[in-house]
């Protein structure tokens, strides 16, 4: 079969749609090469933000292993948790488990490092964008084409996605060579499929964002400031997030916020395939008590949001478009 | 007959936006913003093949009526088609078959080249690539930009961001071209290029059609078939400039300029002027001044008036009707 009988056999609607991804996408891809600067200011400044993290989490566990080697006269083999070490073999396997927990911080940390480049890219590449776009003039000309809206977000989505795991791989290789992170990849194929949910269910998310940035913000960029610390903290980008669990109801509610956000749910579930058994998330829901969430449950979840996020933002971007049209403040530049 | 473009009724209002603390009225009255008829009763049929013109003032609504035909508005009340489709109800088969270009317009990303920035817009129409990039070459050509070609967006100077932004609209081979203002602010040379190829592009090809604003009423003259003129989100009337300036022949149009007037008020109603419109020349000194009236006999008067401010006459001569005297007589004042 001729190149051009497959070509004429695609829908006309599909063809379109799928042309006009890549179209937007280009930019993105394109931006990637042309802009070297981002090297430094993208990939290497936020290892200064991991750095302080890490260096925090490694003084922590030197006071640990202090504790924990420091012979005293009550307690001849150290101090394990709480009680003396009953014997040698006892220290020696605290000591093995403080410093495989240091471990699992760090490699949480810079997992998290690489990742916050996913967010920054969702909150101001996808959730700010048709406001920008509106800023420029473009979204007008978008709006007027014939391809599907959810072609236009899924362009940018794609090219985000692709500018920004450039930049995350960066970080993340860097970040484990300097930080001499150990990893185990216990099982790739499921940590692979983790990485790419999380990421539909993130730019999901941002293509959701981007209409109803459109539809209440005037400045999209408080809105996206204000979503940068908040999620950074309750998504765990830069602790294990599990930690919330300790602060009742509280840390529970926070929990249950946080596993909203993709992010959560896809870092917890990397950690915990990257970083073999470090603890899992409990699952934040009041009669669950001692269930958690392993990485398959996480990666159903994540899954669920995907779809979730995917439908809301087709949802949003039409209940946009009709309103754009009926009120016409929403196109143009200075309505 | 087939219709391009045909509008039934068209009624747009614009209403404030529902918001907790309402705006008050930005003429500082202190009333609440209230709704704003922008078209009303639009009526018009734009054949197949034809170059169109739409002339008005600044809030006329031809930027609305524009909107509404690209689909990005939806009418208060009427009907519009273009190319046979509701805009209404059927966008999308619409959107296959127009295109549009503004004048001023800032669209693209200033990273890309020109090239790519086209190319980009072209995918969103589902232009096969490799036609893309040789219309748009030949198109760089014919524009005067191909030595900009591998320019990027952010260098351009606003004329060849222009001459960009028309290669776009042309790119897509639309049935329908809507043209918002396409050379404005753009120098002679840059306004004759477009001018020549929009005018090219409709004769040399069958069943393309276009519709144009302008704020220059030699262009609307020199380009259009026909040209509507529109105020207040009404149409006036609608004919071939001939036609148009025809209409207002048995009408006697003069012309003076004279020191600035310090008011040009007495000249309303006074009997005999239809219409007037009166443009002051601040670097001169100079205010310009058109009269359509019924008849001579109103001339000695209009002269006592500008004499009786102390202001002197510099020319005064009477000519033959223009397409801006026609707008004049309609509107009651000058475009710009």
């Amino acid at each position: 079969m001729s190149t051009a009988t497959a070509t004429s056999r695609i829908p006309h609607r599909v063809k379109l749609n799928l042309q006009a991804i890549v179209g937007r996408a280009y930019p993105r891809v394109i931006g990637a090469n042309r802009e070297p600067s981002w090297i430094f200011f993208e990939a290497i400044l936020p290892l200064l933000g991991i750095a302080a993290y890490v260096f925090i989490y490694k003084a922590l566990a030197t006071r640990a292993l202090g504790v924990i080697l420091t012979p005293t006269p009550s307690a001849p083999y150290g101090m394990c948790g709480p009680n003396p070490c009953v014997d040698a073999a006892q220290q020696a396997l605290f000591q093995a488990n403080s410093i495989a927990n240091t471990n699992a911080l760090i490699a949480t940390v810079v997992l998290g490092g690489a990742m916050v480049a996913f967010w920054l890219n969702v909150l101001w590449s996808m959730a700010s964008q048709l406001y920008w776009e509106k800023e420029i003039g473009n979204l007008q000309l978008y709006m007027m084409a014939p391809m599907s809206r959810m072609a236009l977000l899924g362009g940018m989505a794609i090219g985000g996605m692709f500018m920004t795991s450039v930049r995350a791989i960066t970080t993340l290789v860097v970040g484990i060579l300097v930080f001499t992170v150990t990893l185990q990849l216990g099982n790739p194929l499921l940590l692979l499929g983790v990485f790419f949910v999380t990421l539909i269910a993130l730019y999901g998310m941002g293509m959701m964002l981007a209409s109803l940035y459109l539809l209440w913000g005037r400045e999209a960029f408080n809105l996206s400031a204000l979503l940068e610390e908040p999620i950074f903290f309750s998504s765990g980008f830069y602790f294990p997030v599990g930690g919330f669990a300790r602060f009742g109801t509280v840390g529970g509610a926070m929990l249950a916020f946080a596993t909203a956000i993709p992010a959560t749910l896809g870092l917890d579930a990397m950690r915990q395939i990257i970083v073999p058994g470090s603890p899992s998330l409990p699952i934040p829901i009041p009669w669950s008590q001692g269930a958690y969430l392993t990485p398959d449950l996480e990666f159903g979840l994540l899954l669920v949001l995907a779809v979730m996020f995917l439908f809301l933002a087709r949802y949003t971007l039409a209940y946009l478009e009709k309103l754009a049209r009926r009120e016409g403040r929403l196109t143009s530049r200075h309505q | 007959m087939d219709f391009a473009i045909e509008t039934k009724d068209l009624l747009r209002i614009f209403k404030p936006s529902r918001k907790l603390f309402k705006r008050k009225n930005p003429n500082g009255n202190g009333a609440p913003e209230g709704p704003v008829t922008a078209l009303e009763n639009v009526t018009t049929q734009i054949r197949e093949g034809e170059l169109f013109g739409l002339l008005g003032p600044n809030g006329a609504g031809k930027t609305t009526l524009i909107k509404i035909l690209c689909t990005l508005l939806l009418p208060t009340a009427g009907h519009a088609y273009v190319a046979g489709y509701d805009v209404a109800k059927d966008p999308f088969p619409i959107r296959e078959k127009i295109n549009m270009v503004s004048g001023g317009e800032t669209s693209g990303y200033g990273l890309l080249t020109t090239r790519e920035n086209i190319w980009m817009f072209s995918q969103f129409y589902g232009v096969p690539s490799k036609v893309a990039k040789a219309r748009i070459d030949e198109l760089f050509k014919t524009f005067g930009l191909w030595d900009k070609r591998d320019a990027k967006v952010r260098t351009l100077s606003s004329g060849q961001r222009q001459k960009m932004n028309m290669v776009r609209g042309f790119v897509t081979d639309p049935e329908i071209l809507f043209l918002d203002e396409p050379t404005l602010g753009l120098d002679v040379n840059a306004s004759r290029v477009i001018r020549d190829y929009v005018m090219g592009w409709v004769r040399r090809q069958k069943g393309k059609t276009i519709l144009l604003t302008t704020h220059y009423m030699m262009e609307a003259d020199e380009m259009c078939d026909r040209i509507a003129i529109i105020d207040h989100g009404r149409i006036l009337a609608c004919d071939t400039p001939e036609n148009l300036r025809r209409g207002i022949r048995k009408d006697t149009t003069f012309r003076l300029e004279v020191d600035t007037l310090k008011s040009t008020s007495m000249f309303t109603g006074m009997r005999g002027v239809k219409n007037f419109s009166a443009k002051n020349d601040i670097a001169n000194n100079t205010t310009s001044l058109t009269f359509i009236l019924e008849d001579e006999s109103p001339v000695s008067d209009i002269l006592s008036s500008i004499q009786s401010q102390g202001s002197k006459i510099h020319y005064l001569q009477k000519s033959e009707p223009t397409l801006e005297d026609v707008f004049i007589s309609m509107v009651g004042r000058g475009l710009e």
